[in-house]
C-alpha cells in the first residue's frame, strides 16, 4: 500500500492525465442514473433538437436525450467491456500459468487450441458465433472474452516461461511445493507487472471490439444506450449537416461525440498502462 | 607530466536512483602514460567500470559527468560533443566488454564485425581490413586464423571470443585499450591462453591499458601500475611489483589478506562407517549426450567435498542429480545407507528436507517478491510444521546465525539487500529445513573476495556447529584450499582424480589436475611469464 501511494507521487504527468480521465469515466458510470438529466431511453421531446438547453448535446432520431445517453453509455459499455476483460484473463491467465508450469502434455494441447482460434479473424468469427446464438449481452461477453483470452493465455505463458527459469523454483520444486503455491506465490507475484499493463491494453481492444460490434448491430442491443451503436445511429446525420451556423453544424459532430468517447477512454487507459510498462521494465530514464 | 595519454583530474560522476542523484564516483585522478597498463581493483560497486568508461567520455544510461576533466592525448573529453567523441571511440580508444558472448552479434561473421570499426573511420578499406583481422587473429593465437573470422560467435568457445574481442579492439591500432575484467568469465585454463594473448599483443604494438578486474593475482601479471578503488574513491595507486611487495594502505592490505584462510581440518572420519552419501556408478545426461560417465564418489559425514572443474566438467549436473531434478540413467544413490529415489517426486518430505543445495546466483535463487520473513519463514512451515509465532522466532534465529540482525532484515526484500547479504539469506533458507547435507553449488564465485571470505568463514563455522556435510562445487581451487577435506576433480563428466586435498595439492598428480592447478593466477608478478616458459609456449 505504502508501495502504491509512492509509485503514485513520482507518476508522470501523462500518466496523471490518464489517471483523471479514467477516474472521470468511472464516476459518470457509477453515479449515471444521478448525473444524467433525462433517463436513458426514453423519448422526450422532438427528433434532431439542437444543442440548446435543457437538450445540452441535442436530441436524436427518436427525440432521446443524448448527453443522457452518453452517459448511460458510459455504464453499458465501459462496464460490459471491463466485465469481459476480467473475464478473458482469468480464463487466459489460468490457462497460461497452467501451461507453463505443468508443461508436457497439457501445454502442447492448450497452445494448439489457441493456435486454432488465433487463426479465425476475431471479428468474422464473433459475427458468426453471435449470428448463431443470438444477441444477447451474455453470449456477448462470453464471446469475446474466449477470444481475447488467446492473446492472455499467450502472453501469462511467455512471461511464466521466463519465470520458470529462475533458480528460486528450482528451490521450490526441490522443496516439493504443489502446483498451486507455485503458480500463486512463486509466479504469479513476478508475472504481475506485464500482466496488469497488458490488462490495460485488453481493455481498450475488447471496448472497442464491442463498439464495432454494435456499429454492425450485433452488439449491444437498442433502447440500451451504446456508443457504437450511438455512432451508427447518427452516422448518416453528417450528410444534413450544414455548417453556415453553429447551430445546425451540430448535426455534424453529433456520431464525434460517443466517438471521441471512445477515443478518449483508450487514450487514457494507455497512458496508464505505459507508465505501469515502464515502471515494471525497470528503466531508469 | 605534459605528455601523459590520458589524464584524468578530480572526475566525479553521479548515477540516478529514486529520482535522485547519487555520487559513483567521488573525485579520482588517473594519469596513463603510453604504453602503459594500468590495474584498476576494487570490489563489485567500487566503481571501476565506470571510470574505465569514463575514460573513453562515455557513461552508461542514468549515469552522468558532474565535474572533473578527461584529457585524452590533450583533447578534453567532458562536455565534447558526440561527433568529436565518435571519432575517436573504436579509432584511438577501444573497449572490451567482460561477457564477450554478449558484446558481439550473434546474426555477424566475426570478421565482418572485426571489419566495420577500421572501414568506418577510414582507416583502411573491406580487403585490407580482412587481411589485417587474420594477421592479428594470427598474433593473438586464435586456431585456424584464416578461417576463424568466417565463423558467428556462437561457433567458437569463450575463450577464443575474448581473443577475437581483444582482437577486434586492435583493430584500429589504438592508444588506449580498456578491458573491463575480460577473463571473469572463463575457467582458470583458458583464462591463462587469453591473459598471455593480450599482455603480449598489448606489448607488441605498445598500447596503453587500463585492465580492470577484481582477481589481484590476474593484474599481478598484468599491470604496470595499480590503482585501489573503493566507493569511488582512490584508496591506493602504485607500481605492480611495489604495491603488491608492500601494501600501505589496511583495505589493500586486507585484500591481500583474503586468500590466506585456511580452515582447521576437521578430525578424520572413522574409516568404516557409513558415508552419508554414496554415489555408485551413475551415468546421466540430457537428451542423448551423457554428461555424467559412471560416477563413484562417497562422502562421509560431517566433512566437506569439494567438486572441482572447469564448467562443462559435470559439475552441475551431478548436483542435480543427487537432489533429484535429473534422474540418472544408470546407477543408484544412497543417502545415510539408505537408497534415494532417482526423482524427487519419489521421496518423501523428510529425505528432501535432508538434502538441501544453495544455488551459484543468490539473485535469482530468491524469489524477489517475497520478504526475507517468508523466504526462510516458508521451509520451517512446509518442512517442520512451525506456524505463527514459532515460525517467527525460529526465522529471527536463524537470521541471527547467519549474521544479520533480525530486526533490520526480516521484513526486506531481496533486491534492498547486497550480494553477500542475498547469499547468506539462502544459507539460511537451506539451514530452516535442519538438513544433514547441503550442496554448495559455486556460492562464492559472483561475489568479491572479502564476501566471499566472510560466507567461507561462515559455512565453516555453521559446519563445526551442526555436523553438516557439504558437496562444494566450484572451479575455484583457492576456496578448494581453505575449505576441503576431501577432493574429485571432474573433467568431462569424468573423475579424474580424488582423494585427501593433501593428496590432490601435492605432487604426483594426474595430468590434468596438474594443469588445473598450475593455471591458477598466483600473487606473483613473474608467474604467467615463468609458466609460459615452462609450457614451452612463446
Amino acid at each position: 500500500m505504502h508501495q502504491t501511494l509512492h509509485a503514485l507521487r513520482d507518476a508522470p504527468v501523462s500518466a496523471w492525465i490518464g489517471i483523471v480521465i479514467v477516474t472521470f469515466y468511472a464516476i459518470l458510470a457509477i453515479l449515471a442514473p444521478l448525473l444524467a438529466p433525462f433517463p436513458e431511453a426514453a423519448s422526450i421531446g422532438a427528433q434532431y433538437q439542437p444543442w440548446e438547453a435543457p437538450h445540452y448535446l441535442g436530441t436524436d432520431a427518436l427525440g432521446r436525450d443524448v448527453l443522457s445517453r452518453l452517459i448511460y453509455g458510459a455504464r453499458n459499455t465501459v462496464g460490459i467491456a471491463l466485465v469481459t476483460t476480467a473475464l478473458a484473463f482469468l480464463l487466459g491467465t489460468s490457462m497460461g500459468l497452467l501451461a507453463a508450469v505443468i508443461g508436457g502434455w497439457f501445454d502442447a494441447l492448450t497452445a494448439r487450441v489457441v493456435d486454432v482460434l488465433m487463426a479465425i479473424p476475431p471479428l468474422i468469427f464473433a459475427l458468426l458465433i453471435l449470428t448463431i446464438t443470438g444477441t444477447s449481452v451474455l453470449s456477448l461477453v462470453l464471446v469475446i472474452a474466449v477470444l481475447d483470452s488467446t492473446r492472455v493465455y499467450r502472453l501469462s505463458r511467455a512471461v511464466a516461461q521466463g519465470i520458470m527459469t529462475m533458480d528460486y523454483i528450482e528451490v521450490a520444486r526441490m522443496r516439493g511445493e504443489g502446483l498451486s503455491w507455485l503458480i500463486r506465490r512463486e509466479v504469479l507475484p513476478n508475472a504481475s507487472a506485464p500482466l496488469i499493463a497488458e490488462f490495460g491494453l485488453r481493455f481498450c481492444f475488447v471496448f472497442l471490439f464491442i463498439s464495432a460490434l454494435s456499429f454492425l448491430g450485433l452488439g449491444l442491443q437498442p433502447p440500451t444506450a451504446d456508443w457504437g451503436g450511438m455512432v451508427r445511429e447518427s452516422a448518416k446525420l453528417i450528410g444534413f449537416a450544414n455548417f453556415s451556423t453553429w447551430q445546425t453544424a451540430t448535426f455534424g459532430l453529433a456520431p464525434l461525440l460517443p466517438a471521441g468517447a471512445i477515443a478518449l477512454l483508450t487514450i487514457g487507459v494507455n497512458l496508464i498502462v505505459d507508465w505501469v510498462l515502464h515502471m515494471s521494465s525497470g528503466l531508469k530514464e | 607530466m605534459a605528455d601523459a595519454l590520458l589524464d584524468i583530474t578530480d572526475i566525479r560522476i553521479e548515477g540516478r536512483s529514486d529520482r535522485k542523484w547519487k555520487p559513483i564516483i567521488k573525485g579520482v585522478d588517473l594519469v596513463l602514460n603510453r604504453g602503459e597498463i594500468l590495474g584498476l581493483i576494487g570490489e563489485s560497486g567500487a566503481g571501476k567500470s565506470t571510470l574505465g568508461l569514463a575514460a573513453m567520455g562515455y557513461t552508461k544510461g542514468g549515469c552522468r559527468i558532474s565535474g572533473g576533466s578527461i584529457r585524452f592525448d590533450g583533447q578534453e573529453l567532458v562536455g565534447a560533443g558526440e561527433k568529436t567523441l565518435r571519432k575517436l571511440r573504436g579509432k584511438r580508444i577501444a573497449y572490451v566488454a567482460q561477457s564477450a558472448a554478449a558484446a558481439f552479434n550473434p546474426a555477424y561473421k566475426l570478421i565482418d564485425q572485426y571489419c566495420e570499426g577500421p572501414v568506418k573511420h577510414g582507416v583502411m578499406s573491406r580487403p585490407e581490413a580482412q587481411r589485417d583481422a587474420v594477421e592479428l587473429y594470427r598474433k593473438i593465437r586464435l586456431p585456424d586464423p584464416d578461417q576463424i573470422g568466417f565463423r558467428y560467435p556462437h561457433q567458437v568457445s569463450g575463450g577464443q571470443l575474448q581473443r577475437a574481442m581483444t582482437a577486434m579492439a586492435m583493430a584500429c591500432r589504438p592508444d588506449l585499450i580498456i578491458f573491463d575484467e575480460p577473463t571473469t568469465a572463463l575457467d582458470v585454463t583458458t583464462q591463462i591462453e587469453v591473459l598471455a594473448a593480450i599482455r603480449d599483443i598489448v606489448r607488441e604494438y605498445d598500447t596503453a591499458a587500463i585492465y580492470i578486474t577484481h582477481d589481484l593475482a590476474v593484474v599481478a601479471q598484468m599491470a604496470d601500475r595499480i590503482k585501489v578503488l573503493l566507493r569511488g574513491e582512490e584508496v591506493e595507486d602504485a607500481p605492480a611489483r611495489e604495491m603488491l611487495a608492500n601494501p600501505r594502505e589496511d583495505y589493500t592490505k586486507s585484500l591481500w589478506a583474503v586468500r590466506d584462510f585456511r580452515r582447521e581440518p576437521m578430525p578424520a572420519p572413522d574409516i568404516g562407517a557409513t558415508p552419508l552419501l554414496q554415489i555408485d556408478n551413475v551415468t546421466a545426461g540430457y537428451g542423448a549426450v551423457n554428461v555424467l560417465k559412471d560416477i563413484d564418489l562417497s562422502i562421509a559425514g560431517g566433512s566437506t567435498v569439494a567438486i572441482v572443474g572447469e564448467s562443462g566438467s559435470g559439475k552441475s549436473t551431478l548436483a542435480r542429480v543427487v537432489m533429484g531434478l535429473l534422474p540418472p540413467r544408470k546407477g543408484s544413490i544412497r543417502f545415510d545407507g539408505t537408497p534415494l529415489p532417482p526423482s524427487s517426486r519419489d521421496r518423501t518430505p523428510d529425505l528432501q528436507r535432508h538434502v538441501q543445495m544453495i544455488h551459484q546466483m543468490a539473485d535469482t535463487a530468491l524469489n524477489p517478491k517475497q520478504r526475507i520473513r517468508d523466504v526462510i519463514g516458508r521451509p520451517l512451515e512446509f518442512f517442520l510444521g512451525l506456524k505463527g509465532k514459532a515460525r517467527e522466532t525460529r526465522t529471527r534465529e536463524l537470521l541471527a546465525l547467519i549474521e544479520l540482525d533480525p530486526d533490520e532484515f526480516i521484513d526486506r526484500l531481496p533486491n534492498e539487500l547486497s550480494g553477500g547479504q542475498k547469499q547468506r539469506i539462502c544459507i539460511a533458507r537451506a539451514l530452516a529445513a535442519e538438513p544433514e547435507f547441503i550442496i554448495c553449488d559455486e556460492v562464492t564465485s559472483a561475489l568479491d573476495q572479502l564476501v566471499a571470505e566472510g560466507i567461507l568463514r561462515l559455512l565453516d563455522r555453521l559446519q563445526r556447529e551442526m555436523r553438516l556435510t557439504y558437496m562444494f562445487i566450484t572451479h575455484d581451487l583457492a576456496t578448494v584450499r581453505s575449505i576441503a577435506d576431501t577432493v574429485v576433480v571432474m573433467q568431462h563428466g569424468v573423475v579424474v582424480e580424488q582423494g585427501s586435498k593433501d593428496d590432490i595439492f601435492s605432487p604426483p598428480h594426474a595430468d590434468y589436475t596438474e594443469l588445473l592447478l598450475s593455471s591458477v593466477p598466483e600473487m606473483d608478478p613473474d608467474w604467467l611469464t615463468d609458466l609460459l616458459a615452462e609450457r614451452g609456449v612463446r
